[in-house]
């Protein structure tokens, strides 16, 4: 059984064609109305999440499918001690399909290797959520109208931060990229994601702590949050924090065309006046995760023979 | 020194001189209630020097834990005091229970009935990630 559990499950080709579909479905939204009726998604959310849950239940409703969920899964049969496998295999026998976040890393592939029906990870802790990636891609992709021969800029925590991990091995598929890794030195991105997905494809990138010398040559600026508690020492925090601070004032020598990506949610790290700026795409970016999700959920079930 | 040759059982050899007793350890041999001998410190045109493992049983020995342990080492089949058959032992691609994952944030740290299982992502400086939450291993 087909499942999605990390990026790197799907193929370059597969990405273009998730994308080609989203757009139909942005494009024509009727013809997609009623494609999934009587199938069902279980949305088994083991951790609090309120965009991804909603987003792929709306991905659902949106197709003219229904969603059955419970409350709270980490309250449910989780608490009473049942193992991931078995609650995969059980939910299989409801639903055509399971979206599932859990706070452990590897437990939708686990669910996968059980389940009898197509899981989408909706994230595994800090490991993956390829959901997040294919919203990037998307709105890259609309905003650009195409997803090589762009100089990305990644900024924040590029250590722990998953999307960024995710979205840079995405976008190293795609020809002419350039990479700007823009972080405190104890936030840098981790030397086996530069390994594996930048300098083995010979891509071309540059380092550094300082978001506005890297501002001008940027074409997509992909904002992360600092957090206080990775930080060894209050210090260096209050010393860097307003430095990924995203304001007016740091755009100004930015290109026109500048789009600005964020996996939400914001604290602070985007200034709230940044918001009006046509630049800004975050808001765009969370309705396009609705669209992808819409497009795997199809192909997944149709993959599957349920469709 | 004399060590009996076997009639049937393994002969492991090429083991790096003084590793003998901890690929003893990871293969349990200590639970055997056949003969077993531990060589250390052999000459080795080879090596140098090397260590060998003879377990006088015609017993199957977990090759994934040996090749991972000492890739190089060879296993000599014997069977009526024979050379049946002879394996030199690369680093396997997937390993099941030989290592366990030490992230607290795996779910194998919860669910304690899923087999640790670790593919090899990195032959060349033996790099091993786990296939659930791709934590790299950490050597013994």
């Amino acid at each position: 059984m087909r499942s999605v559990i990390d990026i790197v499950d799907l193929s370059t080709e597969e990405l273009d064609d998730l994308i080609k579909v989203a757009r139909d479905i942005i494009a024509n939204p009727d013809k997609y109305a009623h494609v999934c009726d009587r199938k069902k998604l279980a949305t088994l959310f083991f951790e609090p999440s309120t965009r991804t849950r909603l987003s792929f239940e709306a991905a659902m409703y949106e197709l003219g499918g229904h969603v059955i969920s419970v409350p709270d899964a980490g309250s449910s049969s989780a608490s009473k001690g049942e193992s991931v496998s078995d609650t995969a295999r059980v939910v299989s026998c409801y639903a055509d399909i399971i979206a599932m976040r859990h706070p452990k890393e590897g437990a939708a592939f686990v669910a996968a290797s059980k389940a009898t029906v197509p899981v989408i990870n909706a994230g595994d802790g800090g490991h993956c959520h390829p959901t997040q990636t294919l919203a990037d891609l998307l709105t890259i992709e609309l905003e650009k109208n195409r997803l090589g021969n762009l100089t990305v800029g990644f900024c924040g925590d590029l250590k722990f931060g998953r999307t960024v991990h995710s979205l840079i091995n995405a976008l190293s598929r795609y020809e002419g990229n350039k990479f700007v890794l823009i972080s405190p030195e104890e936030l840098k991105l981790p030397s086996y994601v530069k390994k594996d997905a930048i300098k083995s494809k010979g891509i071309p990138y540059e380092q550094t702590t300082n978001l506005e010398e890297a501002m001008p040559k940027l074409d997509i600026l992909y904002m992360t949050r600092v957090q206080r508690e990775r930080f060894f020492n209050e210090e260096d925090y209050l010393r860097l924090k307003d430095s990924y601070i995203l304001t007016p004032e740091k755009l100004r020598k930015a290109k026109p065309d500048l789009a600005i990506l964020h996996p939400l949610p914001r604290v602070n790290e985007i200034s709230v006046a940044v918001d009006d700026d046509p630049r800004a795409c975050y808001f765009k970016q969370v309705e396009n995760g609705k669209y992808m999700r819409m497009a795997l959920i199809l192909k997944l079930l149709k993959e599957a023979g349920t469709l | 020194m004399n060590i009996d040759s076997i009639h049937n059982g393994v002969v492991i050899d090429h083991i790096t001189a003084g590793h003998c007793f901890d690929l003893y350890e990871m293969l349990h041999l200590g639970e055997l209630d056949y003969p077993v001998a531990l060589i250390k410190n052999v000459e080795s045109k080879k090596m140098g020097r090397k260590d060998i493992i003879k377990v006088d049983a015609d017993i199957e020995l977990n090759l994934d834990v040996i090749g991972y342990a000492e890739p190089g080492a060879t296993v000599n089949i014997i069977k009526d005091e024979k050379l049946v058959e002879k394996k030199v032992l690369e680093l396997p691609e997937k390993l099941t229970n030989v290592i366990k994952c030490k992230n607290p944030r795996c779910i194998t740290s919860t669910e304690q009935e899923l087999p640790h299982i670790f593919k090899l992502t990195d032959r060349e400086n033996k790099v091993y990630r786990c296939a659930y939450c791709e934590t790299k291993a950490q050597e013994n």
